[in-house]
C-alpha cells in the first residue's frame, strides 16, 4: 500500500518517468499479473487481451461450466466482473448491487453492498438500468451508481470510505460507467444525453472524494479546459472559445456531449483518452453548427485535466453516433516505423486509427461495409475539411429537414459498434470487434427542453440492412490498413465485450446467451455454450489455483433489449420474412448470472 | 379478470394483473392508478370533429381507410411514440425487456386512465421488479400529444396498423396546427 500522496500537480508527462511511490504504481504492476483482473478494460491500454495459454485453439472445445453465480438482479447485465487474487468483485445494474466472492472458499460471499436509490432515476436512465462495472485502487472498490453517486468501498470490508454526488438525476444525469483510477485519482464520466445535460469528466481524489478537476464536453474554454494555444486538434492550436463558437446562445448548456463510454490511459505519454456522446437534441436542425465537442475523442492530462489533443469524429451529428466507445492503445509498426496508436470503433461505422501522442488521423474507414452515411474522411491535409467526414445528402437528416423521413440510413443510431467493448490480440496484431448491422430511417421533429425529461425529437425506425436476415457481425480488423480480416455473421447484435488472449482463442457473447470461442486467426468458431440469459456482458479471464477461467455475465438488456425484444421487424409482414427478423424474446429472457468456465481437470 | 372498483386517481386496486403497486409515486402527487377500470369500446369511430375521430364513447380513435391512409393523428402519434416512449416501451409499442406492450396495455385501459398514467406516472418496485415510469404531466412533448399517442397505440392494438410507419396520412387538420402550438407555447 502507497502512502504517499502528492502535495502538488505535476505538469506533464515526465511523471510517470520520474517513478516514485504512486498510487498507481501498484496498478502498473497488478495489470501485469494476468492471473488478476484488475481494470474492466483488462488494462489501462483496453486491450481486454490476457497472456493466459492455457485454454488454447486446440483444448477449448472441452471447455466446461466450473461455476455459477446468480446476482438476484433481472435486467441487463453490461460489463464484467473484478478479479484480484482470491477475490472476485462482482457488481449489477440498478439497484447497482456489488458483491465480494472468496475464490478460495467456495466462492462465498464474503461482503456485499447494496446502496438505497431512489426508483425515480430508473425510467431517467435512457436505455436500460445498466451499469458496466466497478474499478479498484488504493484497497477500494469504486463503484458509480445510477444515481450519480460515486462511492468507495473498503476492498476488504465492502465498508463506505466515502461517496460524493456526480450529477443531479433529477435532470437528467445519471450513471452507468466504470469508473478508471490513475495514480491518486479516480475518473468518472457521466450519462444523460437524451436529457440535455451537459456532460463531464471529473477526477475525485481516491483518498478523500474531493473533486480535482472537472472538464465539461461544451462551454467556455475554461470549463472544457482547454488551452488555445496548447490543446490542438489535427496538429494546429485550437484557438479560443473553440466550443462556445459551434453552438447557437446558450444551447451547449443542455448541449449533451456525454461520457458515458470507457477511459483508456497510457502513463509513458501521461494522457487518458475517451469520448464524448450525441449532441443534445436528436433534432440537428435544432442546433445549427459543429457543436463542439461532442462527439469527441479527447487526451487530458490527468493530474490538471487539460486537454492535449481532441479530435471531433461526428461534427453536428444527424444520427446519434455517441463517440464514446473504447479508446485501445497499442504500440505497433506502420510503414517501417513504431508507432503509439490509438485505435477507436465509432458508432459512425468509421474506424479511426491515430497517433495518440498527438491526434494524427492515420486511418479512417467503414468496419461495416453497409455504411453509408459518409462517403469518407477527407484525408488530406492539405484541404480545408481535412478531417472532416463527407456527409452524403440524401442520408443528411438536417439537409433533408425537420418532418421529412430519411430512409435507409446504415448504420442505425445504435451504431455499427456500441459500448459493447473490441479486443486486440499483440500475437496477431488484430483488433476483435462486436458489431451491429442494423439500419434505420430517422425522422427529426421539434422537441421544447424540459429539465428532467426526455430531449429527443427523431423518430427512429430500425431493421437490418436490405438484403440481409442478420443483424451483427464479429469482426477481425487490421487497424494499419483499415482492413475486414475475417467477418462471423450473427442473427443479432453482438452486444458483448470480447476477449483476446495468449491461446490464440477470442471469446465473445451474443444476445441469444451464447458464449462463443474462435480462432484468433481464421474466426471459425471451436466452442459455444449457452447461459441462462442473453449476453451483453464482457468476456473476463483470470487464474486461480493453477486453472484458466474464464467468466462472463448473462442478464438480457441494454438498448438491445429494448430493440430487439420484440423483433426489429414484423416477422409476419412482408416479403422474405425469415428467423433472422424474430425477436429475442423467443431466444432467452431476463436474468442476471455469472457463469465461469475452465477446462476439465 | 378480476375488477376492483374503479380505479381513479390516488385509489390503489390491486387485482392480479403485473403491475403490483406501491403507495409511492413517482411525482409527489399521489397517484399510483390501480388496475382496471372499463376498456375501451369498439374503437370504431362514429363521429369526427376537425380531423379526430371519436369512437361511441366520445374516445379519441383512429380512423384507416381502405387504401391505408391513417388520419392524422394516427401518424402524428406514431412519431412522438418513437420519439418519447420507444426507449423504454420499445418499436411500435411491442414493449421491451423490461417495459410493457403499451399496445396490449391500451386494451384494458379506459382513456381516462391512460390520460392519468401518462400524467402521473407510475411504480411497481418489489423484490423482482424495478419497473418506474416517470410523470410526463409536464413534458410538454408528451402532454400536448397525448391524444395522438392514445390514438396510434389503440390503432396498433387492434392490429389495424401493423409494425410500419404509416405510409399515407390525412393533412395535419387547422384546428390541430393551432392546438399544438398553443400547448407548446406554454413553457
Amino acid at each position: 500500500m502507497h502512502k504517499v500522496l502528492f502535495a502538488a500537480c505535476f505538469s506533464a508527462a515526465a511523471v510517470m518517468a520520474s517513478g516514485g511511490a504512486q498510487a498507481n504504481d501498484e496498478l502498473i504492476k497488478m495489470q501485469q499479473n494476468p492471473k488478476d483482473w484488475v481494470i474492466p478494460a483488462g488494462n489501462y491500454a483496453s486491450t481486454r487481451y490476457s497472456t493466459l495459454k492455457q485454454i488454447t485453439a486446440d483444448n477449448v472445445a472441452k471447455l466446461q461450466v466450473a461455476w455459477t453465480f446468480s446476482t438476484g438482479v433481472l435486467r441487463g447485465h453490461e460489463g464484467g466482473p473484478l478479479i484480484i487474487g482470491n477475490m472476485m468483485y462482482v457488481h449489477t445494474p440498478f439497484p447497482n448491487k456489488v458483491y465480494a466472492l472468496d475464490l478460495n472458499d467456495e466462492n462465498k460471499i464474503v461482503w456485499k453492498y447494496e446502496p438505497k436509490q431512489d426508483p425515480n432515476v430508473i425510467p431517467v436512465m435512457c436505455c436500460d438500468t445498466v451499469n458496466r462495472g466497478v474499478a479498484y485502487g488504493d484497497g477500494k472498490i469504486f463503484l458509480h451508481q445510477a444515481d450519480t453517486t460515486l462511492v468507495a468501498l473498503d476492498a476488504k470490508t465492502g465498508k463506505v470510505a466515502w461517496s460524493v454526488q456526480n450529477g443531479d438525476p433529477t435532470k437528467g444525469g445519471t450513471g452507468t460507467s466504470a469508473p478508471l483510477v490513475i495514480k491518486d485519482k479516480v475518473l468518472i464520466g457521466i450519462s444523460g444525453g437524451e436529457f440535455g445535460v451537459q456532460c463531464h469528466m471529473t477526477a475525485y481524489d481516491t483518498k478523500t472524494g474531493k473533486q480535482v478537476w472537472r472538464a465539461f464536453s461544451e462551454g467556455p474554454d475554461d470549463q472544457i479546459m482547454f488551452d488555445p494555444e496548447k490543446t490542438t486538434v489535427l496538429g494546429k492550436p485550437v484557438g479560443k472559445d473553440s466550443s462556445l463558437k459551434t453552438w447557437q446562445g446558450d444551447q451547449w448548456k443542455v448541449g449533451g456531449g456525454c461520457t458515458w463510454g470507457w477511459t483508456s490511459y497510457d502513463p509513458e505519454l501521461n494522457l487518458v483518452y475517451y469520448g464524448s456522446g450525441n449532441p443534445s437534441t436528436w433534432n440537428p436542425k435544432q442546433r445549427p453548427g459543429d457543436n463542439k465537442w461532442s462527439m469527441t475523442i479527447f487526451a487530458r492530462d490527468p493530474d490538471t485535466g487539460m486537454a492535449k489533443w481532441a479530435y471531433q469524429m461526428t461534427p453536428h451529428d444527424e444520427w446519434d453516433y455517441d463517440g464514446v466507445n473504447e479508446m485501445i492503445l497499442s504500440d505497433q509498426q506502420v510503414n517501417g516505423q513504431n508507432r503509439k496508436l490509438l485505435t477507436h470503433f465509432d458508432r459512425n461505422g468509421l474506424a479511426y486509427t491515430m497517433d495518440r501522442t498527438n491526434g494524427e488521423l492515420l486511418v479512417a474507414e467503414k468496419y461495416d461495409p453497409k455504411v453509408n452515411w459518409t462517403s469518407g474522411v477527407d484525408m488530406d491535409k492539405a484541404s480545408p475539411t481535412y478531417g472532416r467526414p463527407k456527409v452524403v445528402d440524401q442520408y443528411s437528416t438536417d439537409k433533408q429537414g425537420e418532418d421529412f423521413n430519411n430512409k435507409g440510413i446504415c448504420p442505425a443510431a445504435l451504431g455499427t459498434k456500441d459500448q459493447q467493448p473490441a479486443a486486440y490480440s499483440p500475437d496477431t496484431q488484430l483488433f476483435y470487434v462486436p458489431t451491429n448491422h442494423v439500419c434505420m430511417d430517422y425522422e427529426p421533429f421539434k422537441v421544447s427542453y424540459t429539465a428532467g425529461q426526455p430531449y429527443v425529437g427523431a423518430t427512429l425506425s430500425m431493421y437490418p440492412p436490405p438484403g440481409d436476415t442478420h443483424m451483427g457481425n464479429f469482426i477481425a480488423w487490421d487497424n494499419k490498413t483499415g482492413k475486414i480480416v475475417w467477418s462471423n455473421k450473427e442473427q443479432f447484435s453482438v452486444w458483448s465485450g470480447a476477449l483476446a488472449t495468449a491461446g490464440g482463442v477470442v471469446f465473445y457473447g451474443t444476445l441469444e446467451g451464447y458464449l462463443k470461442a474462435v480462432d484468433a486467426k481464421t474466426g471459425k468458431e471451436l466452442y459455444k455454450f449457452k447461459t441462462p440469459s442473453g449476453i451483453i456482458g464482457n468476456v473476463t479471464t483470470y487464474e486461480h489455483g493453477g486453472r484458466q477461467y474464464i467468466a462472463i455475465l448473462s442478464g438480457v438488456g441494454g438498448w438491445a433489449g429494448i430493440g430487439l425484444a420484440a423483433g426489429l421487424t414484423d416477422p409476419t409482414a412482408g416479403l422474405g420474412a425469415v428467423g433472422g427478423y424474430a425477436s429475442l424474446n423467443n431466444y432467452t429472457a431476463l436474468g442476471g448470472a455469472l457463469t465461469v468456465f475452465a477446462l476439465p481437470q | 379478470m378480476m375488477h376492483f372498483g374503479l380505479a381513479a386517481i390516488g385509489i390503489v386496486a390491486c387485482a392480479g394483473l403485473a403491475f403490483a403497486e406501491d403507495a409511492a409515486s413517482p411525482s409527489n402527487e399521489a397517484t399510483t392508478v390501480g388496475k382496471v377500470s372499463t376498456p375501451p369500446p369498439e374503437p370504431t369511430p362514429i363521429k369526427s370533429t376537425d380531423g379526430k375521430y371519436l369512437d361511441k364513447e366520445g374516445n379519441p380513435t383512429f380512423n384507416i381507410t381502405a387504401d391505408g391512409t391513417v388520419d392524422w393523428f394516427t401518424y402524428s402519434g406514431f412519431r412522438h411514440y418513437h420519439s418519447e416512449c420507444h426507449v423504454c416501451h420499445g418499436p411500435y409499442g411491442e414493449g421491451s425487456s423490461y417495459a410493457p406492450a403499451l399496445k396490449d396495455s391500451v386494451k384494458d385501459m379506459s382513456y381516462g386512465d391512460f390520460l392519468t398514467t401518462v400524467a402521473n406516472g407510475r411504480k411497481n418496485v418489489t423484490s423482482s421488479t424495478e419497473n418506474v415510469m416517470p410523470a410526463f404531466g409536464h413534458n410538454l412533448n408528451v402532454a400536448c400529444h397525448i391524444d395522438d399517442l392514445y390514438i396510434y397505440l389503440r390503432a396498433r392494438s387492434t392490429g389495424a396498423l401493423g409494425r410500419v410507419r404509416p405510409a399515407n396520412h390525412e393533412g395535419k387538420p387547422v384546428a390541430a396546427a393551432l392546438q399544438e402550438n398553443s400547448c407548446m407555447d406554454q413553457r
